[in-house]
């Protein structure tokens, strides 16, 4: 009897998906426009930074190392300036992102290593560019036919592991899934009941013999599926578009993105016995969005969050999937060496779930 | 097989407070089986509230109700199977078609397999849907949707039909065919509890109640109900109606003024010798031509005798 009804509901559900062309083809359009849009547009590999010279020393030396600067491909010399005030002008109005300033006693200076031999002004309002002059700063000299080899050591080597072209399109589109997961599953979950009560929907249901954790698990069961063809889109444009690689099973990566779209479903039906109105289920939504891109170490490394923002992290389903699609798409570990993650999101949607079917009342008033 | 004491619904003192508002006060129904038993009252009056607490969807403040022989709100999950609900508000899925509502309400009931398709088909074709069965129920009119919502409420062959206000977003033609049906479905040993507030309606019920502000003022059948008014109507008919319905209302001894057209109902208390006399000399008396006829009372005449509080505040 429970599996007819179950039955009836997952049917009228993807019916009522089916007929729903708005959010069909949010099913299909947000995966893409997310995944190009942060494919493309966002780009942590920074190039090509517009950049002004005031060569004040005008030597062989200065004007190999402007060779060299450029070559690093991260500025692009846009103007020469013939003062650092030029400089600070042109800075000031956006014209450059970076201002070399080599002063006229650069030759002296690059052999005596007490002070710097140039100088960078950046605009500071852009964390990113302050850190990629810093790295600048740190530049080797490769002035070979000079004495100054000192100069071109590096203390320490870096290894980039697993993403050795360190592409952002790698490091991005394992977190992006969970992103994009969060957003569409819970949206549509978060909408679904409270839909149903403000169409009147509700009054009808609850007063048939239907139970509630049937009318629950109807309601998850059909975008369970629809996660997951998602999940595929995904996967297939960040390979042909950004040869994202997968380099663990794909049945892990699967078992994985199944146990945490069950939580978000569960989630959004959580909130969508809790809100009143479609819009207030939308804004809850969000407000959980927020910190699911924000501190679950999609955009920042977890490690260097403060203690609190890692602890609220860690209550959020995003965190541990994403730790689960890099793990397993570009480290190649196994949900069993994840385990830890997987029964983290087990508990979050069993915890989830219980406090929807609970909230949801039977009655009125 | 029905004897006296076989009760559909039963209640006492059933009463129901939201916060400082007392929406359903002190209420003791008795509604036999297998009949059409009707609440009339105006908006407001707890006729929705009322059908709601039956049907275990809000819980009573104080007070007891017993339905289909189940103690409510307790076994409300057990009767849900035996009573069928149609709510004021069309609430079935706009966005699926009239077969998969119903396909969906018979597996949602679990409704056998066997006999399901049968059963389908005899309400497409009873409540003249055969032809809209696979249009959306969203695009249909308001008495389609109520001949649908009729057909989804009584699936499942329920005992107990609760209808709130099921008429009010149809015309006088959906109007006379559904109550038709309401006949038909009585007749077949189903009780019926329909709450209205047209007069026409309550007069077809079996047997009814008035509710005004959450408490029920009388009950009976209709006939009973007209005879039981205590009060005398007299029909006015004046050149000046205006003029007259005035001079009546500020007469102590009138309870109320209804104009209707170029009629006025006045009631007057029994208590009084000769109502018909009374209003007769009291306009004469002011020298405003009359013809004053007493007549039998109407349904709406005891609405109005039954819904007054203060005599003197209708007509101003």
């Amino acid at each position: 009897m429970a599996m007819t009804r179950l039955m009836a509901v997952m049917r009228k559900e993807f019916r009522q998906l089916r007929r729903d062309r708005i959010t069909f083809a949010m099913i299909v359009g947000i995966p893409l426009a997310q995944i190009l849009l942060f494919g493309y547009a966002i780009n942590f590999d920074v190039r090509n930074l517009r950049a002004a010279v005031a060569d004040e020393a005008g030597t062989q030396l200065s004007r190999q190392f402007i060779d060299q600067l450029r070559q690093t491909q991260v500025v692009r010399i846009v103007s020469q300036a013939s003062t650092p005030a030029e400089l600070e002008y042109a800075l000031r109005r956006g014209r450059i992102a970076v201002g070399i300033h080599i002063p006229a006693d650069f030759d002296r200076r690059v052999v005596d290593r007490q002070r710097p031999a140039a100088q960078l002004l950046v605009d500071g309002a852009d964390p990113t560019i302050v850190g990629i002059a810093n790295q600048l700063a740190t530049m080797p000299l490769d002035f070979s036919d000079r004495q100054t080899d000192l100069l071109s050591r590096r203390t320490l080597e870096v290894r980039a592991y697993y993403n050795p072209e360190q592409r952002t399109a790698v490091n991005i589109v394992p977190g992006l899934i969970g992103v994009i997961l969060t957003l569409t599953m819970m949206l549509f979950t978060a909408v679904s009941i409270v839909r149903e009560r403000e169409h009147g929907n509700l009054e009808l249901l609850i007063n048939t013999p239907v139970s509630t954790p049937v009318l629950m698990v109807g309601k998850i069961v059909p975008y369970i599926l629809i996660g997951l063809i998602q999940l595929a889109l995904i996967l297939a444009v960040g390979s042909f578009l950004f040869d994202v690689p997968v380099r663990g099973s794909i049945l892990d990566l699967y078992l994985a993105a199944a146990l945490f779209i069950a939580a978000n479903l569960a989630l959004g039906l959580f909130i969508s016995t809790v809100a009143r109105t479609q819009f207030q289920a939308m804004q809850v939504t969000f407000f959980i969005l927020l910190p699911s891109i924000l501190l679950t170490g999609f955009v920042f490394p977890f490690d260097g969050m403060p203690r609190v923002a890692q602890w609220l992290g860690e209550l959020l389903p995003n965190t541990h999937f994403i730790r689960l699609t890099r793990g397993i798409m570009l480290r190649d570990a196994t949900v069993v060496e994840l385990q830890g993650e997987m029964l983290a999101l087990a508990v979050f949607t069993a915890v989830a779930m219980t406090a929807a079917v609970l909230r949801f009342s039977r009655r009125l008033d | 097989m029905t004897d006296q004491t076989d009760l559909a619904i039963e209640s006492r003192g059933l009463t129901k407070r939201f916060g400082a508002l007392l929406a359903v006060d002190n209420l003791d129904l008795s509604v036999p089986r297998s009949l059409i038993y009707g609440f009339l009252g105006p908006n407001g009056s707890g006729k929705s509230t009322t059908i709601r607490m039956l049907c275990g969807l809000l819980t009573p403040s104080s007070g007891s109700a017993r339905v289909l022989g189940l103690d409510i709100p307790e076994h409300a999950g057990e009767l849900k199977s035996r009573i069928g609900y149609m709510t004021q508000k069309f609430s079935l899925y706009g966005d699926l078609t009239v077969l998969e509502n119903l396909e969906f309400i018979a597996d949602i009931y679990s409704y056998p397999r066997s006999k399901r398709r049968a059963r389908i088909d005899y309400l497409l074709d009873r409540y003249e849907l055969v032809a809209l069965r696979h249009q959306f129920a969203g695009s249909m009119s308001g008495g389609q949707k109520q001949r649908l919502a009729l057909a989804a409420a009584i699936l499942h062959e329920p005992e107990l039909l609760l209808l709130d206000e099921p008429t009010s977003a149809v015309d006088p033609k959906s109007r006379r065919d559904f109550w038709a049906h309401l006949f038909e479905l009585a007749e077949g040993g189903t009780t019926i509890l329909v709450s209205t507030h047209y007069m026409d309606e309550a007069e077809r019920c079996h047997r009814l109640a008035i509710l005004d502000r959450g408490a029920k003022v009388a009950d009976g059948t209709p006939a009973e109900l007209q005879a039981g008014t205590g009060m005398a109507v007299i029909e006015v008919l004046a050149d000046d109606p205006f003029e007259a319905q005035r001079l009546l209302h500020d007469l102590p001894q009138v309870a109320s003024v209804t104009q209707l057209g170029v009629r006025l109902r006045v009631l007057v208390p029994h208590e009084h010798e000769n109502p018909q006399r009374l209003v007769a000399d009291a306009l004469a008396a002011k020298d405003l031509r009359a013809e004053c006829n007493r007549v039998a009372p109407s349904l709406e005449d005891v609405f109005v005798a039954v819904t007054q509080e203060a005599p003197h505040e209708d007509a101003a």
